[in-house]
């Protein structure tokens, strides 16, 4: 099919094709989202605060980066299976699940990248804003503030890193056609199958994709700098 | 006179009240000493010069007065003063850090972290103050060393400071720039702002010192009427760089 095939695809607006699309960027955006909200605040209060364990937690944390995806999966799959803590959710198999084990997946890339980032701000702004009396809390906000377009690089990193995965959505989400399939697990799947054409067709779809998002998020990023310094 | 020992020759103008003693306050990093047993009284009124070579302790004994950093011995004292709200103090950097935002923005941070109303009008003002009310709407990382030294002056000036310690705020700038900030500083020791700047630049310490405190390896050399100091410093050391001499 190649390039020609996909064009088709896109022009004849298969509807199971999109709703595969449409499902793979919900589930990777809600993951970014979940992972930022847990990254961000929790690499921004390791990177000011000073305790005991502090180091051997920045070594786990940078560690958590290269987690298994498979692991990832399988974890999450063992708490939300029917005879697993948080079984009576419900969750299992549902694009929820991925939304979760993507999240858990990227959180620690999001928080590790966040402390090096906001440490390393805070070197620069420490004095100053210890001067100006600024306390703990608005420290926090004015780095994460401060920081935001490099924090936008780390989120398209999570990003990234979620709309590529296919082993924990696989485990949690079963690939169920119509309700939990996304491009990646469908390239495998159709891959498996030997039908090659659709396989490079979704991954064309999704390597354009991809480059879109970033593309967006580098305009927003150039806009944003050079209208606030 | 042994270059030791502190030639102290200036107590303050007179009914001046003492806004800040150093008593034997040392800092040291690891083995390597910064400040040495330094004794030193600030005075409300004109401005103090700290003046010494690079690598006298002129920033760390702004950064100890500031809080910055803690003595190693020794302490600084704020004497009592009845009836009186809590000294508020303020510093502008040699390299001031500016916020990634507009310049408006920054003097509004300033007077949120000051509990001050950041009121459009508040801001304003001080912009006007140092000159900058037509770049308020500019990146401040965008400035020029000049706009971005009045810029931190202006943030600094949010907190209403009693006393205001410049680390070299003109030591990046050209005559130009130089001028408009110390005309700027002028103005704010005019209206009963204590200012304290270090510097090594004599020709900034002959226009803008009332009183002169000199350092070198991190000891408090002498403290004189400018005047005083400029015509008969007290120390070698002091008379050495008065010369142009390399002063280590």
């Amino acid at each position: 099919m190649g390039g020609s095939g996909l064009v088709d695809l896109v022009r004849n607006g298969d509807p199971t094709l999109w709703a595969i699309v449409l499902l793979s960027l919900r589930v990777t955006v809600s993951a970014t989202l979940c992972g930022a909200l847990v990254g961000i605040p929790s690499g921004a209060l390791v990177a000011l605060s000073r305790f005991r364990g502090r180091t051997p937690l920045i070594v786990v944390l940078n560690a958590l980066m290269g987690l298994p995806p498979v692991v990832v999966g399988l974890t999450v799959f063992l708490l939300l299976s029917r005879s697993g803590p948080l079984g009576d959710l419900g969750l299992l198999f549902t694009p929820s699940a991925m939304v979760i084990a993507q999240a858990v997946l990227i959180a620690p890339i999001i928080a590790a990248l966040t402390r090096q980032v906001i440490e390393d701000l805070w070197v620069e702004y420490r004095d100053e804003l210890v001067a100006m009396e600024v306390g703990p809390a608005g420290r926090v906000a004015t780095l994460v503030w401060d920081a935001r377009f490099s924090l936008v690089t780390i989120l398209l990193a999570g990003f990234g890193r979620a709309a590529a995965e296919v082993g924990a959505v696989m485990i949690v989400g079963g690939n169920i056609d119509g309700f939990t399939r996304v491009m990646t697990t469908t390239i495998a799947l159709e891959t498996s199958k030997g039908n090659l054409s659709l396989a490079i067709t979704l991954g064309l779809i999704l390597i354009t994709l991809t480059m879109a998002v970033n593309a967006l998020a580098w305009g927003v990023r150039q806009w944003a700098e050079h209208h606030a310094g | 006179m042994q270059d030791s020992v502190a030639a102290v020759k200036f107590s303050g103008e007179r009914g001046a009240p003492r806004l800040m003693r150093f008593e034997r306050v040392s800092y040291a990093v690891n083995a390597t000493n910064i400040l040495i047993d330094i004794s030193l009284d600030l005075w409300a009124g004109l401005p103090t010069v700290l003046l010494g070579p690079n690598g006298s302790g002129k920033t760390s004994l702004l950064k100890v007065a500031m809080e910055l950093i803690l003595p190693t011995s020794g302490r600084i004292a704020h004497p009592q003063r009845q009836g009186v709200r809590r000294l508020r103090k303020a510093i502008v950097f040699q390299n001031p850090v500016m916020l990634r935002r507009t310049a408006a923005s920054n003097v509004r941070y300033a007077l949120e972290a000051a509990h001050r109303q950041p009121s459009a009008t508040a801001v304003e003002r001080l912009l006007a103050r140092v000159g900058m009310a037509a770049l308020a709407n500019r990146p401040a990382r965008k400035l020029s060393s000049g706009e971005q030294q009045r810029l931190a002056l202006a943030r600094a000036l949010a907190r209403e400071p009693d006393i205001l310690f410049l680390d070299e705020p003109t030591s990046n700038l050209d005559p130009n720039a130089t001028k408009g900030v110390e005309d700027i500083i002028t103005h704010i020791a005019a209206e009963g702002v204590k200012v304290v700047i270090a510097t090594h630049d004599l020709g900034q310490a002959r226009r803008v010192a009332n009183d002169v405190v000199f350092l070198a390896n991190g000891r408090l050399l002498e403290q004189a009427p400018a005047t005083d100091f400029f015509r008969r410093p007290a120390s070698e050391a002091a008379r050495r760089f008065l010369a142009g001499e390399l002063v280590f």
